[in-house]
């Protein structure tokens, strides 16, 4: 054996285990040997548990709150009310849109779930006890649930606080249950296509109420020292540097006496993005009783009370030539908001980035108008595994390139091909006001078309719909295509602030004396796999493996500051952030490099891990060797150590799109449907490890068949929830998910440092459209334009009886 | 509340313990006995998070009161490592294939896969895919954790594992 032999070039990257290798996940490990840290695993010595009590009601007066039986249940150490909650100030808190929440009930309640009063007890049964033994008068008020009768004039009055305010946040207000009217666009333009249009579209497309609902509930645990007058809090936070920020603000707490640490996370896909009222009656009680206080909520709780998506009714109205070309686009959404505007989007950003509706076309003109409004329903409007309202703008388009198609006789994919926005326009200038980075759609359309046998699938879908015009078959057969461009990255301080902080994100990177080290992000996975993918990008950049380095996500104290994980953020901001600060190290070393090999900065060379001079490969310093140097003796004159920090403003967000289509079989008869292939074409620019790319591609998907094919928050004309737990909420099994082809094609973004785009959110943005359109495609030749998701059974066959194919 | 006493194996361990009857033992577990990697999801039986296995059943452990486990033999997550402390192939397996993200279903899904293969050990996709179907996973799309557990089945049988074709 010759342990001489020096490793191929091939060894050397492989070691690395840098971008694009499939790097197996350094958290499986704990994951899988039930050795994972989430909130409510911790245990504090004396912690006490909080529960809370709910109102049964979706529009009500609080009468009276009687917490005395409460108080002598065995265990039941306090009960916070709005009252407490008002001496520290704390009875309301801001939200995120600019808007304010009630902690607990104020006076009234305005949605069915909404927190009434906070049971201390010291253990989760005895507050469990305490919260059946408070006693709550109401007194029923009208209720509003349809946000199209809560713009009438004689709708009930939902928000007394701002009774006589008739501007919010964002500008002025229509009604009292009006929040803001939110524009873009040039509406006369648009309007003149419309006038002068050869064919037009018009459809309400609403996008149903639904819940990101992970599997790990939204919990806290919170700890006040009073002796050092310091706050701890554990949660389940996707952005826990901006939970500090506002806890800070709220309490009056300095920030840097408040620790905030979210540990592992079990998925968050927008629902833990938020500040929430258990979050601030358990800091509240830590204060009060001088103990840790745990909240965890259970399953209907965070069903009815945290963090609802979508709920966008848009009116989509396309202008086209004859030949189909689209002249014009204009929609209208009106956004059901809840009870109060909790809604997270970036601050400037009311309605998130719906303004990328026009899609992945070339559209001349557009305009867009969205009012949000007040209902009994609960607040939120989270981004569910999307960046900001991406997913209601790419449903809105999608389904209106069908509804056009139809319209126009043509065959949806031309349609698409026809107007794409082609590779030489990019960068390219939307008519609402943004500039995609890069693209080439036309590459990855006619690519996922080959793939899937397109034309054939179009042939079998004829001679079935004559087949069953003859009545020899009961199936349908549906054939669903989606185009999307999502816009992610959010974003640049130009234009993208959460509560004024500037939605940059940073990296720390510490090299240890013997080439090991850690690198410290402010993003926080939640699943998404950050501790593997960081790593690889460190190892590309500065020739270190992956496995010699630690990365940490969460910790306030150790973690620079970060604005969390959302929206696919993580890789355009952090992920740029982590190369940049790579960078500074491997500049470093260039220079430690220089002076070893007494050569001009110059005259190096990267190769792979280390620096070798130009045209004298043999005359080279590893990584390891300069890193040594950089503690042992670094140069005259340079400080010794290897750290680098970096904070990334990105010039621009990232436009990851993708080619999908969906080929289902519907029964006319009982509404069954099969999802026969699931074919799925990424484009997230560079690809920094395929095997986790492909596990948020499967993933996305199957939170898109949920949406698509099931998902409702439903309520009913008295407020009450109908879908308040996983009885009626509809999660699929592994039986009802379909299996999934991926594919991809690369277009790096040009202006992110590693080129890549983002990816975690693609597969719903765009699932969801190809799901409904699958459905639709199945049913349009026997008549009508859109049918509603989710497309159920039940609706199914209610769209079949309706076209009058039951006989 | 008045506490019973119950006496059960935990993990090829004797435990003695003093309940409230109206403990349920996914509390239990991770609150008395800190095994906390069986976790908590719906505490409606349908997400199967706290599923454990329990006298050779696949039980979910959050609508089962401890006292009902007064004699029982029980294995949670803590306890599918091999004897010599080496991965079980079933945690193995879904390492290699992707098989969880955020891991807040993966000891469910584990534990019931491990009872699946005991009851059969070479099973076919749709055989895994009706076998998991009381076990959500809101990450993955199921695709690899069926992967997972066929490299398992493969394992454990002695075969070599073959990725199936597209």
């Amino acid at each position: 054996m010759n342990d001489q032999t020096p490793p191929t070039r091939e060894m050397r990257e492989a070691k690395l285990e840098g971008m694009g290798c499939k790097r197996k996940r350094v958290e499986d490990v704990r994951f899988t040997q039930g050795k994972g840290n989430y909130v409510d695993d911790m245990k504090l010595p004396g912690m006490l548990f909080g529960d809370l009590v709910r109102s049964p009601y979706g529009h009500a007066r609080v009468k009276s709150i009687d917490t005395s039986k409460a108080m002598k249940v065995p265990g039941v150490l306090a009960v916070l009310t709005a009252k407490e909650l008002a001496g520290v100030n704390l009875a309301w808190m801001p939200t995120l849109a600019g808007d304010v929440q009630m902690v607990l009930a104020d006076g009234k309640v305005l949605f069915q779930g909404q927190e009434v009063a906070f049971v201390v007890a010291t253990d989760r049964y005895a507050a469990a006890d305490g919260v059946e033994a408070v006693e709550v008068e109401y007194e029923e008020l009208p209720v509003c649930v349809d946000p199209f009768k809560s713009m009438l004039p004689n709708a009930p009055e939902l928000r007394e606080d701002l009774k006589g305010k008739m501007t919010g946040a964002h500008g002025p207000r229509k009604h009292h249950n009006h929040i803001f009217e939110w524009t873009v666009g040039d509406k006369t333009a648009t309007d003149t296509a419309f006038n002068t249009a050869e064919v037009s579209i018009k459809e309400l497309i609403s996008y149903q109420r639904v819940h990101p609902s992970p599997l790990e509930t939204c919990q806290c645990l919170a700890s006040f020292d009073k002796v050092r007058g310091e706050l701890t809090v554990y949660g389940t936070f996707q952005a826990p540097h901006v939970i500090r920020t506002v806890a800070s603000l709220i309490s009056t707490i300095p920030e840097h006496k408040i620790h905030v640490i979210a540990p592992d996370i079990g998925g968050g896909f927008g629902n833990k993005v938020g500040a929430y009222p258990g979050y601030i009656c358990a800091i509240v009680a830590s204060i009060v009783t001088g103990k840790p206080v745990k909240w965890v909520e259970d399953r209907m709780e965070n069903l009815s009370s945290t963090s609802f998506a979508r709920d966008y009714h848009m009116t989509c109205e396309i202008a086209a030539t004859k030949a189909g070309k689209i002249t014009g686009l204009r929609v209208h959404v009106l956004a059901d908001h809840g009870a109060f505007d909790a809604c997270a989007d970036p601050s400037k950003w009311p309605a998130g980035f719906f303004n990328i509706v026009t899609g992945s076309y070339d559209i001349p003109t557009a305009h867009i108008s969205v009012d949000g409004v007040y209902t009994n329903k609960a607040p939120g409007g989270v981004a569910y595994r999307c960046s900001f309202r991406v997913t209601e703008a790419a449903y809105c388009i999608e389904r209106g390139m069908d509804i056009l198609a139809q319209k126009l006789g043509m065959d949806p994919a031309e349609l698409r091909l026809k107007n794409f926005i082609k590779r030489e326009q990019f960068p390219y200038h939307s008519a609402l006001g943004w500039e995609y980075d890069s693209g080439d759609y036309h590459t990855a359309m006619n690519k996922a078309m080959d793939a899937i046998g397109y034309k054939q699938l179009r042939a079998e879908q004829l001679a079935k719909r004559e087949a069953f015009k003859r009545g020899e078959t009961r199936d349908l057969m549906g054939i669903g295509v989606c185009f999307f461009t999502e816009i992610v990255g959010a974003g640049p301080s130009k234009n993208c602030d959460i509560l004024g902080l500037a939605m940059f994100d940073s990296c720390e990177i510490r090299i240890h004396p013997t080439g090991s080290g850690i690198v410290r992000v402010g993003s926080k996975s939640q699943g998404q796999g950050h501790e593997t993918t960081w790593a690889q990008i460190v190892a590309t950049e500065i020739g270190i493996p992956a496995d010699n380095l630690t990365v940490e996500e969460g910790n306030t104290d150790t973690a620079p500051y970060g604005l969390g994980t959302y929206g696919s953020r993580s890789t355009p901001v952090a992920g740029a952030a982590i190369a940049m600060a790579a960078r500074k190290i491997k500049a470093k070393a260039q220079m430690i490099a220089a002076h070893m090999l007494e050569v001009h900065e110059g005259d190096l060379e990267w190769d792979i891990d280390g620096f070798r001079v130009k045209g004298l490969p043999e005359k080279s310093k590893s990584m390891k060797e300069l890193v040594w140097a950089a503690y042992n003796k670094p140069p005259p004159g340079m400080e010794p150590g290897m750290e680098a920090v970096s904070y990334y403003d990105p010039p621009n967000m990232t436009y990851p799109f993708g080619a999908y289509f969906c080929v289902m079989d519907i029964d006319v008869d009982t509404g069954e449907y099969k999802v026969r292939k699931f074919y799925a074409l990424d484009d997230c620019g560079t690809r920094i490890n395929p095997m986790i790319i492909e596990g948020q591609v499967h993933g996305g998907l199957t939170e898109a068949f949920a949406i698509a094919m099931g998902q409702e928050l439903k309520y009913d004309d008295r407020g009450n929830l109908h879908g308040g737990s996983f009885m009626d909420f509809f999660l699929p099994t592994a039986v009802e998910t379909p299996h999934w082809t991926t594919d991809h094609t690369v277009t790096p973004s040009p202006h992110h440092p590693i080129g890549a785009k983002g990816v975690g959110e693609s597969p719903n943005v765009g699932g969801v459209p190809a799901f409904s359109n699958a459905v639709n495609d199945a049913f349009n030749f026997m008549g009508g334009t859109h049918i509603q998701m989710p497309h159920d059974h039940w609706r199914n066959w209610e769209a079949a009886h309706s076209r009058g194919m039951h006989g | 509340m008045a506490k019973s006493a119950i006496k059960l194996k935990i993990n090829g361990a004797e435990v003695e313990a003093l309940v409230e009857p109206r403990t349920l033992l996914v509390h239990f577990l991770r609150e008395q006995q800190m095994l906390t990697g069986t976790h908590i999801g719906c505490e409606t039986s349908h997400c199967g998070v706290c599923t454990v296995d329990l006298n050779g059943m696949s039980v979910k452990s959050c609508t089962i009161f401890a006292i009902q486990a007064d004699g029982a033999d029980v294995i949670t997550i803590e306890g599918m490592a091999n004897a010599d402390g080496t991965l079980h192939a079933l945690q193995e397996g879904f390492r290699q294939m992707h098989g969880l993200q955020c891991g807040f279903c993966t000891p469910g899904m584990i534990l019931r896969a491990h009872r699946l293969l005991k009851e059969n050990p070479n099973p076919t996709e749709a055989e895994i895919r009706m076998g998991i179907a009381g076990n959500l996973c809101r990450c993955t799309g199921y695709q690899n954790i069926v992967k997972a557990i066929q490299h398992a089945a493969a394992k454990l049988g002695g075969r070599e594992y073959l990725e199936a074709a597209e």
